[in-house]
């Protein structure tokens, strides 16, 4: 069979830089395989995937050698819109691509541009809409969808072209976990259903293998690095020293001692082959020391009988209480649009609680402004280009305390205190320009901290970011966490970062406060994983299928073993 | 009912989440089961454009007030609701009073000069005398305004943006000017949700920008707010423009529009009666050489 798409030693040097981002890349993919293409940031993944719908070389110049074929044609030569009647490209922004004022115009905005005749529009707009289960939501605008509907109809919007291949740019990374689970069994039926070649590029490798993957290439430094297929890939140690996660299953065993073999068919935990691992893994549970967490410290921050409602009889959030001890690193969990980042800005003062109240240090701060509450709750926001308001990192991270009318000298000595613990402190002179997207989200953590706030509230702190950046920014939260005493409260869906680096996770679904608990208790009950969209963790799994009866406490005592060799 | 409960939610409690719902529905399109809803956008611009020009052009009070007959009728007819309009209306009349005011300080007897006669009423202060000519002129420029702002609120909570962007495309005006003014509809409201998030945050880290500080400071503060609603906006139009192209903007001379409406039977009528009604209202308008109609002679 012809491959549908080939590179034979392939490189490509963007205009603006010296190296070459990507360089001798040799890959065939054949028509219907599901690729999943996994390295870190700055790998070349994305830059890979460019080359592909020809925004390399069309929209981002540069040098390139070696050759490229997709469908038998040269992208170069096609164009961005030739290709896009080949390549479905789906981006990872599920709102910045939404383009259309409603989903049928999204979805007809490929035929549009075609300059398509209408009534052929209705027609294909339906049939695409019925394939992506968007029929009843024809008519919404973007502000009325959830992040998976968005993202069905970003795919639906390709896929009315008739195009051969399907291209993922991170698609999980915006989408709660059982959103996520869902979007890859979609992708899954349609390639089947329709006969696609699919390439997904991702740094989530376990969410991906929920269904088959026929291959993983695995891109680090602008080179292919690996290629094989899963069950293959998966034993070997290449993925962990590429700075990919692997499954966290397949993480316990390896703890335990095992050595992984590819008959026993590693990619999925429901079918793997448990027998030659059973008994490691249940050895090395009664030897693994349990996780001792014990915080007994006075609570900073008490929510009582929290509720919200923008509009009356329309709550957004209902009678929410729990506490905060100080110096703990605790999360907020829940599906998108739970009520997780209202309930933040009902802290930091943003909106008023329709009733109960919010009591710091054991004080109620209802009559707090906005600004008195900055001082001892600060709020990290998403992305930090939404933060960074002065050219220089200095006067950004000072900018809190400049407003307030502390003395220069003072501010001076805080900032540079502030960020020798952010690890900054060498590139103190530096524009925040000439930084890096982590190092700029620690300007932002940076210009917080240094007005020693009782409480840092942190919204997505990892959204977006590799495994390797990942673990960086979150060992650099526990790092301050330990060293100032400063308490942590996380806004998350991401179901590792629960389990790895909080002690607590209050789970909110519909406005409610469902459960209060060890990361580990929540992500081993069915329940309550459902009804907050995230997932069980395959940890349970693997303890229930090793004859485990304590599946949280195996979980727990995995996050202890992990935690003590992170160190 | 939600209505009129808002109303007496306490200030402070909808201060915030009120003012950005209100805002982002101020003025914008919301989709009912009218006929004018019905019609295609096309029709509505050539309306409120003839409309408009007929109102400039006319001081004949008699017109003006059948106009506003008609325009009141209309904006019931497409069941615009008051809170759709309201605040905006509230502004006009603010500056139409401050006009009026202006008029009357600046030219206090041109009513006289137009319609060739003086009639003292009652005398006011600093030698300004009121008369009844100047009167009339100033009540025909209120009600030039009360035919021009219903047409203008009408066409603006009526109209599909995406259908608009078709039919100013429709008439000639190219499809990448047509587009902007859609997707510029589009993105309002992320770019709302980004400054009030922005906003929030900046404020919290100490930049108030309350009615407290003074106004070069305001202004100055401004900056921590305008930076980062820049940048993150300037990221936003870096994936549109990639997300666009990858679906094949602007490759070919023409497109098509999903929302395009063909003119229907009642388009025609509202077209032929537009063009019939400003042409009477003129003919009445300039029968006896002048533009205004004077009821002193």
């Amino acid at each position: 069979m012809e491959p549908v798409i080939e590179f034979s030693n392939y490189s490509f040097r963007y205009k603006s830089q010296k190296e070459p981002s990507l360089s001798g890349i040799n890959l065939k993919i054949y028509p219907g395989e599901k690729i999943l293409i996994a390295g870190p940031s700055g790998s070349g993944k994305s830059t890979l995937a460019h080359c592909i719908n020809a925004l390399i070389p069309c929209s981002f110049p540069g040098e390139v050698t070696g050759s490229l074929r997709v469908g038998g044609e040269d992208p170069a030569r096609l164009g961005v819109f030739g290709m896009s009647k080949k390549v479905g490209t789906v981006l990872q922004d599920t709102d910045g691509q939404f383009i259309g004022l409603t989903v049928a115009e999204d979805l007809a905005f490929a035929l549009e541009n075609d300059a398509a005749p209408q009534q052929e529009m209705f027609e294909k707009v339906q049939r695409v809409a019925q394939v992506v289960d968007l029929e009843h939501l024809l008519h919404h605008a973007p502000g009325e969808l959830s992040g998976g509907q968005k993202q069905r109809v970003s795919m639906g919007g390709v896929m009315v072209d008739d195009v051969d291949i399907l291209l993922f740019d991170e698609p999980l990374a915006n989408l709660d976990p059982a959103t996520g689970k869902r979007t890859i069994a979609l992708i899954d039926e349609i390639m089947k259903l329709r006969k696609m070649t699919v390439i997904i590029i991702e740094h989530r490798l376990e969410d991906v293998l929920y269904r088959d993957v026929d291959r993983i290439v695995v891109v680090n430094d602008g080179r292919i690095i690996a290629d094989g297929k899963p069950d293959e890939l998966l034993c070997e140690e290449v993925l962990g020293q590429q700075g990919v996660r692997e499954p966290l299953y397949l993480a316990a065993i390896r703890h335990a001692g095992g050595t992984l073999r590819p008959e026993d068919h590693p990619q999925h935990i429901e079918t793997m082959n448990l027998a030659p691992y059973r008994d490691l893994v249940r050895s090395w549970f009664t030897a693994t020391p349990p996780l001792v967490c014990s915080n007994t410290n006075p609570p900073v921050l008490e929510v009582e009988n929290l509720s919200f409602s923008y509009a009356p009889g329309e709550p957004v959030l209902r009678e929410i209480s729990f506490a905060v001890r100080k110096g703990e690193m605790l999360s907020i969990v829940g599906k998108n649009g739970a009520g997780k980042s209202t309930l933040s800005a009902l802290i930091c003062g943003f909106y008023q609680p329709t009733e109960g109240r919010i009591l710091l240090n054991g004080q109620d701060i209802a009559p707090l402004s906005i600004k008195e509450r900055g001082e001892r709750v600060g709020l990290v926001m998403q992305s930090p280009n939404q933060m960074i308001s002065k050219p220089m990192i200095m006067e950004e991270v000072g900018l809190g305390l400049t407003v307030r009318g502390v003395p220069a000298d003072e501010v001076r000595e805080r900032v540079e205190k502030t960020l020798k613990i952010c690890g900054l402190y060498p590139m103190r002179n530096w524009p925040v320009s000439a930084l890096s997207f982590g190092q700029k989200k620690r300007v932002t953590i940076a210009s917080i901290l240094v007005m020693e706030p009782d409480i840092m509230i942190l919204d997505e702190p990892t959204a977006g970011q590799d495994y390797r950046h990942y673990t960086e920014i979150m060992e650099f939260l526990r790092r301050i966490n330990r060293e100032t005493g400063i308490t942590i409260l996380m806004i998350t869906h991401d179901m590792h970062l629960m389990l790895e680096y909080t002690d607590r996770a209050v789970v909110i679904a519909d406005g409610q406060l469902i459960t209060d608990d060890t990361p580990a208790r929540v992500l081993t009950d069915e329940s309550i994983a459902d009804r907050a969209y995230l997932k069980k963790t395959s940890l349970y799994d693997l303890a229930l299928r090793c004859g485990i009866g304590e599946p949280s406490e195996f979980v727990e005592r995995f996050i202890a073993y992990e935690r003590a060799e992170n160190q | 009912m939600a209505d009129a409960n808002l109303k007496f939610a306490s200030p402070r409690r909808v201060k915030r989440s009120g003012m950005v719902i209100i805002m982002s529905r101020i003025l914008s399109y919301e989709k009912k089961d009218t006929w004018i809803h019905e019609l295609s956008g096309f029709t509505k611009l050539v309306f409120f454009l003839l409309w408009g020009l007929t109102s400039a052009l006319t001081y004949d009070t008699r017109v003006l007030l059948v106009m506003i007959v008609i325009s009141v009728v209309i904006f019931a007819v497409s069941k615009t609701q008051w809170k759709q309009v309201g605040a905006v209306m509230k502004v006009i009349l603010l500056f139409m009073v401050i006009n009026l005011i202006a008029i009357f300080i600046i030219a206090p007897y041109q009513g006289c000069e137009i319609y060739g006669s003086r009639t003292d009423l009652f005398p006011l202060a600093a030698g300004y005398v009121v008369t009844r000519e100047q009167l009339f002129y100033m009540f025909n420029i209120l009600i030039k305004y009360f035919t021009v702002i219903p047409s203008v609120f009408i066409f603006l909570v009526t109209t599909d943006p995406s259908e608009f962007a078709a039919s100013l495309n429709g008439v000639g005006v190219s499809y990448n000017i047509s587009y902007a003014v859609a997707i510029a509809l589009r993105y309002i409201p992320d770019v709302q949700g980004d400054f009030r998030r922005i906003r929030n945050a900046q404020e919290a880290r100490g930049i108030e920008m309350s009615a407290k500080a003074g106004l070069f400071d305001r202004i100055r503060k401004t900056s921590s707010i305008i930076f980062p609603l820049l940048f993150s906006s300037m990221e936003r139009i870096d994936v549109v423009s990639n997300a666009m192209e990858l679906r094949g903007f602007g490759k070919k001379k023409k497109r098509t529009w999903y929302s395009a409406k063909k003119l229907s039977r009642n388009d025609y009528l509202v077209l032929a009666f537009t063009v019939l009604f400003c042409a009477a209202a003129l003919v009445i308008t300039y029968a006896d050489g002048s533009r205004f109609y004077n009821p002193f002679v």
